[in-house]
């Protein structure tokens, strides 16, 4: 068994640096790396390229960066919940590029499984299409996209093992599994570190291949951002 | 004229038996709420989640499982979870029978904006570039005109667009039209719309055939 755990959040973020790019995992606030965003706060780098689906809100998951303005520029393809991100974008020291969500989630799969590029039709005769090579196939039209290149990939899961294996829970899997083994370092926190052999090899999500470096994470806060219920009869 | 759950009414009714469906945020999510008797539909939602349920009761809320909305939600029985990329495998790859959204405006080609306003905060895409894009099967719920009274049906989107030559079917508060190649064809008119009302609220080209039915509701 090849061993991927560390002793924590700082070991496992090790070697973060000014001007880097991460993949950080998540859905609004659902399944985002919170040990790993709180201890980038703690850093205190700056001039980062973060790619994530979406920039958290003012006060939790990636608008704590954006707070301490260490945020240089954000790749995701929805924005909405973020006071703070706004006034950066619109003051124009944020730069932001937003590109369709399956794109997003593709352009990590690429990276993760070795292609260079793909061709898909989302966005095709709108301006993400700008600039961008398009072809013909079967009468339907599609653009490349690139994969994704970047330093370090901060992703959540439900149960891991030493062996880096992961579990996901719920939609808290997301864009997770699609950025393990998409950057040059895969760190993996879990809400339970379980021994090898623990885990039933059959209902793995993510092979530990894809993980460098695993830990347990602390104090799970979870938020809910839109809490919906209905009355019970 | 109908109210935005008049608008989902009609347009469950195109839902068909053993449909995988992609409700968009607004009208679109209420149509959930109108499924016919006696078939089954299963609805998914981009985030990762297939045969999504009803919100959980009070209590029961769980920040694991949300809907594209960021909702809490629940599953029905045979529902799964998967990751993004593979949401989008099923979206890309036409796994999706249906796909219900809202827009700001619709040409008479099918084209459709509902992203961006020049000028305004922009929010992003989200997956609806993606959607339009793939779906064999789009329908748009909107109001026919904006708070201002232009018309939403277009010769031209004059907004930035979300997809091309895609949007099949549009349903309004005034009524069902199909995209074809020579423009919206008026299929239904809402209750107490008549003809002179929809040309009026519609810019783009609109072809009348013969006498177009009053949309039944129930």
């Amino acid at each position: 068994m090849i061993r991927k755990t560390v002793g924590g959040v700082v070991e496992a973020t090790e070697g973060v640096k000014d001007n880097m790019t991460f993949m950080l995992g998540g859905f609004g606030l659902c399944g985002i790396p919170e040990n790993s965003i709180a201890e980038l706060v703690k850093k205190n780098i700056k001039g980062l390229t973060c790619i994530s689906n979406n920039a958290g809100v003012d006060d939790f998951g990636l608008g704590l960066l954006l707070q301490q303005k260490q945020i240089k520029k954000m790749v995701s393809s929805y924005v909405g919940e973020n006071d703070e991100f706004e006034r950066q974008m619109l003051s124009g020291e944020l730069d932001v590029e937003l590109i369709p969500q399956g794109t997003l989630a593709e352009r990590c799969k690429a990276a993760q499984g070795g292609f260079p590029a793909f061709y898909t039709p989302a966005g095709y005769g709108t301006e993400v299409a700008e600039g961008k090579e398009t072809r013909e196939f079967n009468g339907k039209m599609y653009i490349l996209e690139k994969a994704f290149k970047a330093d370090f990939a901060f992703v959540k899961a439900w149960k891991g093992d030493e062996a880096g294996n992961l579990i996901f829970k719920g939609t808290a899997r997301n864009f997770n599994p699609c950025m393990c083994g998409a950057a040059k370092i895969t760190v993996a926190e879990v809400e339970e570190l379980v021994p090898a052999g623990t885990l039933d090899p059959d209902q793995v999500h993510i092979p530990g291949i894809f993980v460098q470096r695993i830990f347990q994470g602390e104090r799970y806060e979870k938020r809910i951002e839109q809490r919906t219920v209905r009355k019970k009869e | 004229m109908l109210d935005k759950n008049g608008i989902a009414k009609r347009i469950a009714k195109e839902l068909e038996d053993g449909y995988f469906v992609n409700l968009g945020i607004g009208i679109p999510t209420l149509v959930a709420n109108y499924i016919p008797k006696g078939i089954e539909v299963e609805f998914q939602s981009e985030n990762g989640v297939l045969g999504m349920g009803p919100f959980p009761f009070e209590g029961e809320e769980d920040a694991d499982i949300i809907n594209a909305g960021k909702q809490t939600i629940t599953t029905m029985p045979g529902a799964s979870f998967f990751d993004s990329a593979t949401s989008f495998n099923m979206i890309r790859g036409q796994h999706v029978d249906l796909t219900i959204l809202g827009a700001m405006e619709v040409a008479d080609n099918g084209d459709i904006a509902n992203w961006k306003i020049p000028g305004k905060m922009v929010k992003g895409m989200g997956g609806a570039m993606d959607l339009v894009a793939s779906a064999e099967n789009i329908i748009v719920a909107m109001m026919h005109t904006n708070r201002a009274g232009a018309s939403k049906l277009l010769k031209r989107c004059s907004l930035p667009l979300t997809g091309v030559a895609c949007v099949k079917k549009v349903v309004t508060n005034m009524a069902v039209l199909e995209i074809t190649d020579d423009g919206f064809k008026l299929l239904e008119r809402a209750p107490g719309v008549s003809i002179d009302d929809i040309k009026n609220a519609t810019e783009g080209r609109l072809i009348i055939d013969g006498n177009v039915p009053e949309m039944i509701l129930d």
